[in-house]
């Protein structure tokens, strides 16, 4: 039936045609015959040897299964990560303020124990572990690979380490192993600055393998927190074989890992520390190389001590800090907000001369008050101050030749004057969560539904009102009017050995504004400290020394009525957290400035009593340890 | 015979019969069972990416969806329009070879290929298939007595050694040797005489000495170690031995699921590519295993059993060249992890992670399944 139908179609393609069918049938046949044998052959031996591997699985995985799997338990190729040291941290002068050293520690590798409970209970009946503890090791191992050794009990004693080599029998999977832990010298002294280290939370798994290593610590505030990843480096790693002991047999491959970058900072760590035994609580001291912006000091009472981070802070501590009303662990001078009150003259009087409301010469006369409508504005001195130019109104501080001024240039001008010198801006200091402050506009208070007033500006001529500065901005804007450029305040000077950026005066634009009115202003800021009747008279710097600008600043922090006024209102006879802030500027010398300050002194009542003396004392300072010898260029002083 | 089978039967005979009607004739269970294959693939690709998509799982089954467009573009082209064009693809396998010995990218292992924008070409892999094509092409209208002619069989002889002696000089010994083999089973099934078979794997075993001397040095190590892998545990028989420690301990029934520790902590090297049935064996055990060689088995049943059934020389030697090759594959991997031969850098088709050879093996169901569509058509009949 098949041969009738392939002729059939033959026949139908016609193409052999009939005569050489026979042949052509039988040559076809053989053919395939050949074939379909010969592919029968190659089918059979190719499933056929497909049936030797099957044999070969089944012998290496049922017969011989049992030895390969207790090789596979022993055969454990251990990959440990070799920490980098931390990046140490230091000060201008190459002092050590953030270093390394050495902790021994009892480690858990949870695969090398049958069970962890029954380790961790003969643990705790050595080396006693809270609770608490207990807890956060179990949390960590939970996260953590099975390999990944975790943290048991850091810092130990010789005591300690001692009772625990002697029971290693009874501690399966506990290893002692030496680490590094933070070390800061200084202590309170710069911990606003250095920031510190803290234990890695879950947020702070970016995925860097390294943050898994036990006793592994991550910046969590200030410079250790900015630079962080310079500062952590990167881990090494070692492939080590190790028996089904534990113990090592062979190093496999070896990775190093690169060590943290040292971070230079522009501080100088004595001066910081002078300064800060000066000061008392509520107090904060900038000291700013006003060329390149360079922070050299930067205090604030009170303070905390790092290090108590390190092995974890106690609850009762942290509720201490918390709660106690002077906020150690805010720095006053980055996130202090206050009001500038008088040292913020000078930009009203600048914002007056570039908008041509007012001219150098031009007078004004003080009464001692300003009357708007029906509310009167108060000058300081009750009495007035009598005709007054620009400069002698610097020099006087007098409040209704700046009143004049605002109420001439308005509050927006003013705002942008400020915005230029760093007022109510971000200042990009490499402190994460400094504040920025707030200069009103009156864009801002039509957006909070109110209306802006003339007399909200005349208020804020004379630096009070809405304003929300820090001291950080006060020494930047002072910084700003000594030279004349646009200097940002920066803490790093050098990074692995590289400079940071900004080093050089050169590095920061001009602010743009004539020299003919900074120099105006400056006038007026050394009459106030070196012309008599300046408000800051005492503050003169030793003629040693040199001769030193600023300007006094004091600011209400309670509205004072009418009645009050009347009944011969006394700030000193008020309680203390009622009183009056006081502030000083400075920059020295006046000729050359290279220095920049600012004091904010809590409650301090007045400007010249309580603030100018510090500045003054921390200009001393300054120039005690960092002014160029003579002969030696400026921009190598320090180094 | 079935009023369906002529049906069929009429259908082709007519040169026009629609796409439509192709697509019914292609073996739709065949093509499920590549889907199987390539999803068990995606698991074992899935637990060696550390239980991700990422890096290789994904991409995986990305290429495979591309690789059964191809396969099946292909399998609708006529048959015979591709055995007019066999000599063509034959030349251009030649040619990228070339090109790929003077301008190629060398890896490790020494594979060759060439890049085509986002695709690594390796030319070795393809021109198996050519070679496939340009052999069968050849025989498809030889006699019985045509094929006792000894010079009949030199040019085709010659067809096979070019190939060769140019991936040996890449050189990648293993591609070279199934080259070889698959050559040689096209020839076998084309009805050479036993005898001159016999007088080639002579020829071969003189060779064979001569040859080891010009092997590179790491080639000789992967001969030497299979011959003793436990001498240097450390060296180039380390793979050989965490290969079989892995599969013995998986045991009966396995690991699980992404639970497989020498692969997962990087005993296993490449485990992505050459290693990859070692992975699925440690985490499903011997069961595992058997079923996927089954499924592989299958494959290899469904390209004999076209070879069985086509009408004409042409697929059928087509379809035995390409069954063979696709064997090869899979026994060269496989014995290889189970370290029954020296380590060759060949991949598990359909499982493997890596483009090239997942786009060459569907290319090569392509023709299968053409040579399947097209089993009676008409070609002209064997000549002396």
């Amino acid at each position: 039936m098949r041969l009738w139908r392939r002729a059939e179609r033959r026949i139908g393609s016609g193409k052999p045609g009939w005569s050489g069918f026979q042949g052509v049938r039988r040559e076809e046949e053989r053919r395939r015959g050949v074939f379909t044998r010969r592919t029968l052959l190659l089918g059979a031996g190719q499933l056929g040897l497909f049936g030797f591997l099957a044999s070969r699985l089944y012998r290496l995985q049922s017969e011989e299964g049992e030895r390969y799997a207790t090789l596979a338990e022993e055969n454990r190729v251990s990959a440990r990560l070799i920490p980098p040291p931390r990046g140490r941290i230091l000060d201008r002068n190459g002092q050590v303020v953030a270093g390394n050293q050495l902790n021994w520690r009892a480690l858990l590798v949870a695969e090398q124990t049958q069970d962890v409970a029954a380790t961790l209970d003969t643990f705790s009946r050595i080396v006693p572990l809270t609770e608490q503890e207990r807890a956060r090791i179990e949390r960590e191992l939970r996260r953590r690979r099975r390999f990944v050794p975790v943290a048991v009990r850091e810092f130990l004693s010789w005591e300690d380490m001692a009772r625990i080599e002697v029971n290693a029998p009874d501690l399966p999977g506990i290893l002692i192993d030496v680490g590094t832990t933070r070390l800061y010298p200084e202590g309170e002294h710069l911990s606003h600055l250095v920031g510190y280290v803290a234990p890695p939370a879950e947020r702070d798994m970016d995925g860097d393998p390294l943050l898994e290593l036990p006793g592994i610590r991550v910046g969590r505030a200030g410079i250790e927190r900015h630079h962080d990843l310079l500062l952590r480096g990167r881990a090494g790693a070692v492939q080590l074989e190790v028996n089904a002991v534990g113990r090592v047999i062979r190093e496999l491959d070896r990775r190093e890992g690169v060590p943290g970058q040292d971070v230079q900072l522009s501080v100088d760590a004595g001066l910081q520390k002078a300064l800060r035994g000066r000061i008392e609580e509520g107090t904060s001291v900038v000291v700013m190389d006003a060329r390149n912006g360079e922070v050299l000091a930067m205090a604030s009472q009170p303070s905390f001590d790092p290090n108590v981070f390190n092995a974890g802070v106690s609850a009762a501590q942290w509720r201490q800090w918390t709660s106690n009303r002077a906020t150690p662990l805010i720095n006053k001078a980055t996130n202090g907000l206050y009001a500038p009150g008088s040292t913020f003259k000078m930009i009203v009087g600048l914002a007056g001369l570039e908008a041509r409301v007012v001219a150098p010469g031009d007078r004004v006369f003080c009464p001692g008050h300003m009357d708007l409508g029906d509310t009167r504005f108060h000058c300081w001195q009750r009495h007035g101050h009598g005709s007054l130019d620009l400069r002698g109104a610097v020099k006087l501080s007098c409040d209704v030749y700046f009143y004049e001024i605002a109420r001439r240039v308005g509050i927006d001008r003013i705002a942008a004057m400020a915005n230029r010198f760093g007022l109510g801006v971000d200042l990009d200091i490499e402190l994460p969560g400094t504040k920025r402050g707030l200069v009103p506009t009156r864009a801002w208070r039509q957006a909070q539904g109110k209306p802006w007033n003339l007399g909200d500006t005349i208020v804020h001529g004379i630096g009070q009102g809405f304003y929300q500065l820090t001291p950080l901005q006060l020494a930047t804007m002072t910084a700003r009017l000594a030279t004349g450029r646009a200097v940002q305040p920066h803490l790093t000077r050098m990074v692995g050995g590289k400079p940071g950026r900004g080093g050089r005066p050169e590095d920061w634009p001009s602010l743009g504004i004539p020299e003919r009115d900074l120099k105006l202003m400056r006038e007026g800021m050394w009459a106030v400290v070196n012309e008599p009747g300046g408000t800051a008279l005492g503050a003169r710097l030793p003629p040693a020394l040199g001769v030193m600008a600023g300007k006094t600043g004091s600011v209400q922090v309670r509205r004072v009525s009418r009645e009050q006024r009347e009944r011969g209102f006394k700030a000193e006879n008020q309680p203390r957290e009622w009183r009056p802030h006081a502030l000083f500027v400075a920059f020295a010398p006046y000729d050359n400035p290279l220095y920049a300050v600012s004091v904010v002194v809590e409650h301090g009542m007045s400007g010249a009593g309580a603030a100018a003396p510090l500045a003054r004392d921390a200009m001393v300072e300054v120039f005690n340890r960092l002014r160029p010898a003579p002969g030696q260029r400026v921009a190598e002083a320090g180094r | 015979m079935s009023g369906v089978t002529y049906e069929r039967r009429l259908l082709t005979r007519d040169r026009g019969f629609g796409l439509l009607q192709k697509l019914w004739l292609i073996p739709w269970s065949f093509v499920l069972l590549l889907c199987a294959i390539a999803a068990v693939g995606y698991v074992a690709l899935y637990s060696a990416g550390g239980g991700s998509a990422e890096p290789y799982a994904a991409k995986h089954a990305l290429r495979f969806g591309f690789g059964l467009v191809l396969m099946l573009s292909i399998a609708m082209v006529d048959i015979r329009f591709i055995a007019r064009l066999a000599w063509v693809g034959y030349a251009t396998g030649i040619a990228l070879l070339v090109l790929v010995l003077l301008h190629g990218n060398v890896g490790k292992g020494a594979q060759r290929w060439i890049d085509i924008g986002p695709l690594q070409l390796q030319p070795s892999e393809l021109m198996k298939i050519m070679l496939v094509l340009g052999l069968a092409a050849w025989f498809q209208r030889a006699s019985w007595e045509r094929m006792g002619n000894l010079l009949f069989l030199i040019p085709p002889g010659l067809a096979v050694l070019l190939p060769v002696g140019l991936i040996l000089k890449q050189p990648n010994l293993g591609t070279a040797l199934i080259t070889g083999m698959v050559g040689g089973a096209v020839f076998l099934a084309a009805g050479t005489r036993w005898w001159k078979f016999a007088l080639a794997a002579g020829g071969v075993a003189v060779a064979a000495p001569i040859a080891y001397d010009h092997l590179h040095d790491y080639q000789r190590a992967r001969i030497t170690t299979f011959l003793d892998p436990e001498s240097d545990p450390l060296g180039a028989g380390y793979n050989i031995i965490q290969s079989k420690i892995a599969l013995g301990s998986g045991g009966l029934w396995g690991k699980g699921f992404l639970q497989g520790t020498q692969g997962h902590l990087n005993f296993l090297p490449e485990k992505q590519t050459d290693f990859i049935f070692t992975m699925i064996a440690e985490e499903f055990g011997l069961v595992g295993a058997l079923a996927v060689l089954g499924l592989l088995s299958l494959v290899l049943v469904f390209c004999f059993a076209v070879a069985l059934r086509c009408r004409h020389q042409f697929g059928r030697l087509i379809a035995v060249g390409l069954g063979t090759n696709f064997f090869l594959y899979v026994f060269v991997n496989v014995a290889m992890v189970t370290g029954s031969i020296p380590v060759g850098g060949v991949p598990l088709p359909l499982i493997s992670h890596g483009g090239s050879a997942m786009l060459t093996t569907m290319l090569g169901f392509g023709l299968l399944i053409s040579v399947y569509v097209h089993r009676d058509a008409e070609f002209a009949s064997a000549r002396d």
